[in-house]
Parts: C-alpha cells; sequence; structure tokens
C-alpha cells in the first residue's frame, strides 16, 4: 500500500511541496494548503461571530438594558447569525473537506485544484465584502433569513440590505464551485479499490453534503437575484404594493434555508463517525445503514422546509405534510445515534480529547433533535416558534452537534494537518469548559423561550421574569469564550514546539495517517490500493502490528499542477462586479463593466495556463 | 401539564434533569406573566397538551439514550495496552428494533399532532365576535366591527366568548402572539391571516411582535384584557361614547369648539381649572403640532390606516409605545418631547415640545380615556 515508495532518497527542503512565504500562498492550488487557509479563514471568523455573541449576550445579561442601541443590535444579531453560518461552520467544513477528502480517498488532489484555489478567494472576498459593512455603519440589520419585505428599500434604505444580499451572492459562488469540485473529485479519483461502500463515512457524509450544496444554492441565488432587482432595478417580486408576495421569499429561503441545516451538520456526522471507532477500537457499527440514513436525511431535507412556517397559517393539509414529513426524519437521526452508541458498546474507549469532543456531540445532539421533535407538531410550535425555545433548539443542533464535531475533528486530525500534536491537558479543559459553558448558554433558552420571551429582541422589560435566566445565559456564554481562550493557548503552544508529531498518533482506520504528518504536497508517494472498508485497520492486521513511520520521499516525477493566481484575479473580478453593482448609483456602469472584463480575462487566462 | 406542574412546584420532576428545570422555572407561576406553560384559553390549551404529549416522550428518551450512552462510557473504558475489542460490524436485529421503536413514538405523537392541527384551524363560529388586527411598525391596532370601534396595543376581550381574530399588516410582518390563551400567527401585509380563541379567566396579559419587523421590534408590545362579560360590555358602551372627531385642520387655524368638557363628565368628578385650561391648551397643541395627522382621538367610527395609534381612550392604557413606558404623567410628558431618544427609529419625530407644551397635552391627553 501506500508505505512503498519510489523514491528512497530522503527529501530535502528544496523538494516539491516545500516552498514557502507569502507567495506560495497565494498562488497555490495545493488542496492541504487551500485547506489550511479556508481553516485559518473560517476560525477568524468564528471568533468574529462569537465576539458578537458575547455583545448581544452583554446586552441581554438585564433588563431594559442599554449598552446596545436597538440598531447595533439588530446588525450583530444578523451578523451574528450569517457568521456562523456562512463564514464560521460551513468554511471550517469546507476545511476538512479540502484537507481530508483527497487523503481518505487516496488521491493526490482535488479534481480541479484551480477551481479550488478559487472557491477559496471567493469565500475570503465575500467575508470579508459582508463585514467591510460594519466600516460604513451599515451591517445588515434584518435577521439571517431576510424575511422580505422588510428587505425591501421601502422599509430598509440603507447599504445594509444590499451589502448581505451581495455577500451571500458572492459566498454562493464560493460553495457551488467547492461543491462542484468536491462532487466531482469524490466520484472521480478514488483509490482503486475503494468502492463507493468502502469510503469513509466522513467522505460520504461529505458527498452527500455536496449534493445538498449544488440542489440548494441555486434556490438562494434565485431569490436573491429577485431581491437584487427589486432593491436595484425597482420590480416587485417581494413588494406586495407592485403585486408581490413576501411570502414567496420565505418559501425560496427555507427550501434552500432547511437543506442548508444539513449542509452545517453531515460534515460533523462524519467526522464523528471516523473519530468513535477509532478511539473505540472498533469498527463503526452498522455502515450501511448511516450511508442510507443519511442519504433519507438529505433527500428528506426538500421536503419539510415549510415547518420554518408554521405560523404563516398555510392550513391544514400543508401543516399535516410538513408535520409529519418533519417528524419522519427523527427516524434516520436516530439510527444514526443509536449507531453511534453501537460502536461505543463492546469497545476499549480511549478517552484523549477528539473522543471526549465526539461523544459531547451524540450528547447534546440528541437533546437539539429531541426540541426539534417538539416543534415538528405545528399548534406546539406555534407557541415556540420564535421564542428563545427555537434559540436553544438550534444551538443544540448548531453548536452541540457541528461545533463539537468540528472541533472533535480539529483534534482529530491536527497532527496529520501540522505535524504537532496538541496538548491533552489543555484539550480536555477546553472540552470541559465547552460542555459546562455550552449547557448554561442554552439550557436556560428553552425556559425562558416557553415562558414567553422572543427571538431577536434587543431588550427585555422588568417584570417577566427572564432576567434571572438570562444572566446565567451570559454567564455561560463567557465560559464558553474562555474555553476558546483556552484552544487558542493550545494551538499557540504547539506551535513552538518541534514538528515531531507521528504519522499516526492514534492508531488511525483510514489512508491518511499511512503517510507522514503532515504530507508532502503529492500525499501518496504511490497510489494505494483499497482492499476492504477500514483500509489502514485492513493493512496492519495483515502485518500483524502497527506499520513502520513512513519515510519522507522527495516525490520527483510525481507531476503535480503548477501554481497560479488567476483563480485570485477572477475572484477580484466578481467581487468588484458585486461592489460596484451596489454603488451603481454613485459610480455609474463602467466599474461593473471592467470588473467584468477583469473576470473575463482571469478565466481565459486560466483557461490557457500552460499546463508544464 | 408536565411543565406546568413544574412550574407550579406542586411535585417534583423525577429526573436530575427536572431538578435543573425546577430551578430555572421558578416557584410561581406569576413570575412569568408570558407563559405559554399556564394556558388560560383553549386555543393555548391545545397547543400545551401537545406539548405535554412530546415532553414526555422526549424526556423517555432522553432519559434512556443518555443513559445508554453514560453506562456505555463508564462500562466500556479501556486503556491503550488492553487487547483490542471484538470487531462486530453491525446487527440487523437491532438495528430494525431502533428503527422501528422510534417509528412507534413518532406515531404516538403524530396522531394527537394531526387531530390538533385541524381543531385549531377550524373555523369559529357566528356567533364569535371577530376582532380586526392590524400590524403596524411598532404597535398594534385593534378593530371591533360588530361595535365599529377602534383601539390600539390594548385588546379588550370578554371571558367565555369566542373571540375570531382576522389579522393582516399595514407595512412589513408581523406576528400576533398571546401566549396565555391562543399562540402566534404572522401577519402580512397582502393577505389575511386567522387566529381564534376562548379567554377562560380574567386579567391583563402582556404579549408581543414575535416576527423580527425592523429596528424597534423589540418594542412592540400590546395587552389582552380578558373581562367577565358585563365589564366587556360596559367597557364597550364606554368606547362608543368616544365620538369627538377633531377636525383635521392645518397648524394655524385655530382650534374648533373645546369637546373635552364632554369627556370630563366620565373622567374624575371635579377637575381644577388649571387643569381644565391646561387641557384646552393640549387641545390646541395637538394640532398646533400635528400630533392630529397620525393619531385619531376617536374610538368609535375611527379612521382606519392612521400611521399612529389611536388615542381615543389613551389615558386608561397601562403603557405607551406599545409596552415600551409605564402610563404616567411624567412617561408620557417624557414621551411627547422625546420619542426618538426612548424608541430610536419610532415614526413619530420629536416635534420640539418644550416641557410646559408636553405637560398641557399630558393633561389633554389624560382626559381621553
Amino acid at each position: 500500500m501506500a508505505t512503498r515508495v519510489l523514491d528512497q532518497h530522503h527529501a530535502h527542503a528544496a523538494a516539491h511541496g516545500e516552498k514557502n512565504g507569502l507567495w506560495s500562498w497565494i498562488t497555490t492550488v495545493d488542496h492541504k494548503r487551500i485547506g489550511i487557509l479556508y481553516g485559518a479563514t473560517a476560525f477568524f471568523f468564528f471568533l468574529l461571530g462569537g465576539v458578537e455573541a458575547l455583545l448581544l449576550r452583554i446586552q441581554l445579561g438585564s433588563a431594559e438594558n442599554t449598552f446596545l442601541s436597538p440598531d447595533t443590535y439588530n446588525q450583530l444579531f444578523t451578523m451574528h447569525g450569517t457568521t456562523m453560518i456562512f463564514l464560521a461552520i460551513m468554511p471550517l467544513s469546507a476545511m476538512f473537506f479540502n484537507f481530508m477528502i483527497p487523503l481518505l480517498i487516496g488521491a493526490r488532489d482535488v479534481a480541479f485544484p484551480r477551481l479550488n484555489a478559487f472557491s477559496y478567494w471567493v469565500f475570503l472576498l465575500g467575508g470579508l465584502f459582508l463585514n467591510a459593512s460594519f466600516l460604513f455603519g451599515a451591517a445588515p440589520d434584518q435577521g439571517w433569513f431576510g424575511y422580505a419585505n422588510l428587505t425591501s428599500k421601502q422599509y430598509s434604505p440603507g447599504l445594509n440590505v444590499d451589502f448581505w444580499m451581495l455577500g451571500l451572492q458572492i459566498l454562493g459562488i464560493a460553495s457551488l464551485a467547492a461543491a462542484l469540485n468536491f462532487f466531482v473529485t469524490i466520484v472521480n479519483m478514488r483509490a482503486p479499490g475503494m468502492t463507493l461502500m468502502r469510503m469513509p463515512m466522513f467522505v460520504w457524509m461529505s458527498f452527500i453534503t455536496q449534493v445538498l450544496l449544488l440542489l440548494a444554492f441555486p434556490v438562494i441565488t434565485v431569490a436573491l437575484i429577485l431581491l437584487m432587482y427589486d432593491r436595484f432595478f425597482g420590480t416587485n417580486f417581494f413588494v406586495p404594493s407592485g403585486g408581490g408576495d413576501p411570502l414567496l421569499w420565505q418559501h425560496l429561503f427555507w427550501i434552500f434555508g432547511h437543506p442548508e441545516v444539513y449542509i452545517l451538520i453531515l460534515p460533523a456526522f462524519g467526522i464523528v463517525s471516523e473519530v468513535l471507532p477509532v478511539f473505540s477500537r472498533k469498527p463503526l457499527f452498522g455502515y450501511a445503514a448511516m450511508v442510507f440514513s443519511g442519504v433519507f436525511i438529505a433527500f428528506l431535507g426538500f421536503g419539510v422546509w415549510s415547518h420554518h412556517m408554521f405560523s404563516t397559517g398555510m392550513g391544514p393539509l400543508a401543516d399535516t405534510f410538513f408535520a409529519l414529513s418533519t417528524m419522519l426524519i427523527a427516524i434516520p437521526t436516530g439510527v444514526k445515534i443509536f449507531n453511534w452508541i453501537g460502536t461505543m458498546w463492546g469497545g476499549s474507549l480511549q478517552y484523549q480529547t477528539p473522543m471526549l469532543f465526539a461523544i459531547g456531540f451524540i450528547a447534546m445532539f440528541i437533546i437539539g433533535g429531541l426540541s426539534g421533535v417538539m416543534h415538528s407538531s405545528p399548534p406546539a410550535d406555534l407557541q415556540q416558534t420564535d421564542t428563545y425555545f427555537v434559540v436553544a433548539h438550534f444551538h443544540y443542533v448548531l453548536f452541540g452537534g457541528s461545533i463539537f464535531g468540528l472541533t472533535a475533528g480539529a483534534y482529530y486530525w491536527w497532527p496529520k494537518m501540522f505535524g504537532r500534536m496538541l496538548n491533552e491537558r489543555l484539550g480536555k479543559l477546553h472540552f470541559w469548559l465547552m460542555l459546562i459553558g455550552f449547557n448554561l448558554t442554552f439550557f436556560p433558552m428553552h425556559f425562558v423561550g416557553l415562558h414567553g420571551m422572543p427571538r431577536r429582541v434587543y431588550t427585555y422589560p422588568e417584570g417577566l421574569g427572564f432576567e434571572l435566566m438570562n444572566q446565567i445565559e451570559t454567564a455561560g456564554a463567557f465560559v464558553l469564550g474562555v474555553a476558546f481562550l483556552v484552544f487558542l493557548v493550545n494551538i499557540f503552544q504547539s506551535w513552538r514546539k518541534p514538528r515531531n508529531a507521528p504519522a499516526d498518533p492514534w492508531n488511525g482506520a483510514t489512508l491518511e495517517w499511512a503517510i507522514p504528518s503532515p504530507p508532502p504536497e503529492f500525499n501518496f508517494a504511490e497510489i494505494p490500493t483499497v482492499h476492504g472498508r477500514d483500509a489502514l485497520w485492513e493493512l496492519k492486521r495483515q502485518r500483524g502490528g502497527p506499520l513502520p513511520e513512513p519515510a519522507r520521499v522527495s516525490g520527483a516525477g510525481i507531476h503535480m499542477p503548477n501554481p497560479s493566481y488567476w483563480p485570485l484575479v477572477t475572484a477580484f473580478g466578481i467581487l468588484g462586479f458585486f461592489v460596484f453593482l451596489m454603488t451603481l448609483g454613485q459610480t455609474g456602469i463602467w466599474p461593473v463593466i471592467a470588473s467584468f472584463g477583469v473576470l473575463l480575462l482571469g478565466v481565459y487566462k486560466w483557461a490557457y495556463e500552460p499546463a508544464g | 401539564m408536565l411543565l406546568r406542574t413544574a412550574a407550579r412546584c406542586s411535585f417534583p420532576w423525577p429526573a436530575a434533569l427536572g431538578l435543573l428545570a425546577l430551578v430555572l422555572a421558578g416557584c410561581s407561576p406569576d413570575n412569568y406573566p408570558q407563559t405559554t406553560l399556564l394556558p388560560r384559553g383553549d386555543f393555548a390549551k391545545i397547543a400545551d397538551d401537545l406539548l405535554d404529549t412530546t415532553v414526555r416522550w422526549a424526556l423517555l428518551v432522553f432519559v434512556l439514550v443518555e443513559g445508554v450512552l453514560l453506562y456505555a462510557i463508564f462500562r466500556f473504558r479501556g486503556k491503550p495496552d488492553d487487547p483490542e475489542p471484538h470487531q462486530t460490524h453491525g446487527n440487523t436485529t437491532v438495528e430494525v428494533i431502533w428503527t422501528v421503536i422510534p417509528a412507534l413514538i413518532l406515531a404516538a405523537i403524530a396522531v394527537p399532532t394531526v387531530r390538533a392541527i385541524f381543531e385549531t384551524n377550524a373555523t369559529p363560529g357566528k356567533d364569535a365576535l371577530t376582532i380586526e388586527v392590524v400590524g403596524h411598525q411598532w404597535w398594534w391596532e385593534f378593530r371591533y366591527p360588530e361595535y365599529n370601534l377602534t383601539t390600539a396595543n390594548e385588546m379588550h376581550v370578554p371571558m367565555g366568548r369566542m373571540v375570531s381574530l382576522r389579522m393582516g399588516s399595514n407595512d412589513v410582518l408581523h406576528s400576533f402572539w398571546v401566549p396565555q390563551f391562543a399562540a402566534k400567527r404572522d401577519v402580512f401585509p397582502n393577505r389575511e391571516t386567522r387566529m381564534w380563541f376562548t379567554a377562560q379567566a380574567e386579567g391583563d396579559y402582556p404579549g408581543q411582535c414575535a416576527e423580527f419587523c425592523g429596528i424597534q421590534h423589540g418594542r412592540m408590545s400590546h395587552r389582552i384584557k380578558a373581562q367577565k362579560p358585563a365589564d366587556f360590555q360596559a367597557w364597550v358602551a364606554h368606547m362608543q361614547t368616544l365620538k369627538t372627531k377633531p377636525t383635521p385642520a392645518p397648524p394655524t387655524t385655530p382650534p374648533p369648539k373645546p369637546r373635552p368638557g364632554q369627556k370630563a363628565q366620565e373622567g374624575p368628578p371635579a377637575r381644577p381649572e388649571s387643569i381644565a385650561a391646561a387641557t384646552g391648551a393640549g387641545e390646541k397643541l395637538f394640532l398646533a403640532k400635528g400630533c392630529i395627522a397620525c393619531h385619531a382621538l376617536n374610538a368609535f367610527d375611527a379612521p382606519k390606516g392612521m400611521v399612529g395609534p389611536n388615542l381615543a381612550n389613551v389615558g386608561a392604557r397601562s403603557y405607551i409605545a406599545a409596552g415600551t413606558l409605564k402610563n404616567t404623567d411624567e412617561n408620557l410628558a417624557r414621551w411627547i418631547r422625546d420619542p426618538q431618544g426612548i424608541k430610536k427609529g419610532v415614526l413619530m419625530p420629536n416635534l420640539g415640545v418644550t416641557e410646559a407644551e408636553a405637560q398641557a397635552l399630558v393633561a389633554y391627553l389624560r382626559a381621553h380615556k
């Protein structure tokens, strides 16, 4: 397998993939470097979204607080949601797609390396564009869901909605390009012998995520284009006075928005399904059921969107349909949870940090799943919707689920990505602080919501009984902040230590652990042949023991794609196009055309770039 | 029922979770006037019963699954040098069982859910009291077509008679929420939505807008005042006397003949002359400052679609500015002088009202009850 090498010479610093410096990062098309860029950028935005959350929590820490003005509060809660979804969780998942998928399927890169770089640059510029709105005091303030007709020019005359609408459009381009890339990569680039039903579960869940992205993002793209026409060119798609319908926006948004929820959680499902077997020292329980439940969840995900809209009064038949389809999703989700526990059952559980976060994920996700069933029932949901009960629910899914899962992945794959081990004691401290802080912050929200506290209110009066629970939540949020400070300390400490992580620190089951940490640019000196699931465990069993530390080889003679800056040029063309579209009234049409020219130039040069 | 019991503290919850819940939920329901867990109306009762059903199942599943997880965590703790555990890949029987059992539990939730969906969507009978609800940025207008009455932010309803809400919006989306008697329903500028409820208890309950509707979404509260039928009829009769229709005159024209005297009969029996004078001055100011352009002062046969809340009975309301401030003289004067400072972005501009003018306006508005 991968341990055989092409070239027995030890690699030198000058060998393939050891180039460094800023320019090498700007022009990189290496999936691992792009993965690290995604991760670093997304983590920065995650911290930014976290700071926004802390400001919101300070404001809500007492009744009638004036710490934040109402417009600032509305901007911060909109940006917190938008940031966490589009700039933190999705790109943190993309970090693992980028870095891990080629390694897990035994490939040397993704199918379209330059398109991969393009996705990252568009994502980065989109994220910066969205946050640049703060500099103009015009951050989006209509909520991450952007319900019409509050977003119309009449009710939101400022740039706030423009930043949001165009920012999301830019980010959508990045997501769609990346989804195409990973879809093709997983279909076409698997190592010989890696049949679909031998793929690691993270690859399976990522594959389903790409399908969801490809089918869901066009819908929000269309919705945002319609909104753009309403705001810039005076159409009336969502403007009731012109015969448009605000409810149309809700349908379009949630046909995208509900699959989006699974886009956020399925990668975490995949990560946990990798971590649990390794730290239980036994294979994933019910592999086929895990695959099909994932597929089933994704399929049903397109048939439940209106459960976000029960309070719009759709009538009994629609309510019934969407209630039952929503309840159905609990079945495959339950199967997943039981299979994870089944994986642990009878194992020899090793409680290193990745395992703690994976178990934390299961324990918290159960709560989020159960509260989900509670508001799948429309008459009950009519009380719960738009209250803090829902805020509690989706934080148990997206924080207790996605973030716990992604953090498990970060600790698990850190040695592979950076060649350095993270400190176990700090990792465990991070876990316990996060578990306690998370529950302090979000568990009381169930109660304060059922006791009548609506979402998205910048303050609440005295006398409704909300004070105590909000104080606990605010305190919990700061514990969460400390938890991530501990993570940062851990990262910086490991940075100062030698790069000496072994190739396979956890007795891993999958191909990435067969190659050095961090992997050379070409990943596999020789493309491995796969003979079963858990390919590396299979190999170790055949050899009757652990594999020797793989040698670093020069990789001379392995063809790797050339670096290119044209993806970045193209990304700037796209950014300029949208920026100048927004300032059309002030700057006129020529900058828009010029930006489009830059975009065309980038694509042209990219297409005819010499390969060798 | 389960959560309600916890809120009432009559017996402790079985699980550790319950203990925590108890601490968090507090012991007296009076502490949570906006709670959904103490339904006092039929619609809210349906929602609460369903919540009880799902909470029971959810708690059962929670305790069992988290229990099994905890058991596994402690039971299968291993050491790095332990022998490799038995390598199982799955077990079809077990997997079928844990697919079927959740399906059965969901069926147990689905049946009452579907029944409740149809119950809550039923059309109210002809004898129901129709109230038209209109959402505005950021206040609620309530109209009683049966009595040709209009009021704002404080809805009076009779106990025991079904209320049929026909709802819409004047601008953006809002959601009308009556946690104690009904639930919530979004309102739209271009379609009518409906909800109904029967108040089964007397009292004065808060509710608030539940759909984000702009900068002051957080300050869009209303009150539901459920009254005994006789009290409600008295209120209606009184409101129908509030017919004052000040002529919408340009600010320069002199005010029409003073009319508050008419109302003074319903107010406190004798009022000092100075207040009467202030009231007269207030009426003048109400026109001069342009208040009249946005606020109607008659409850009976009132104009529709006004920008600001109807003020015919503002003197009798508990709150002003849609729940922002308690309705005291001091607060009302502050509000008149500086609405933008108190409720930034509200459609009422700062009109450069002096302290003395504000006092006069307060006296004038106080007379409207």
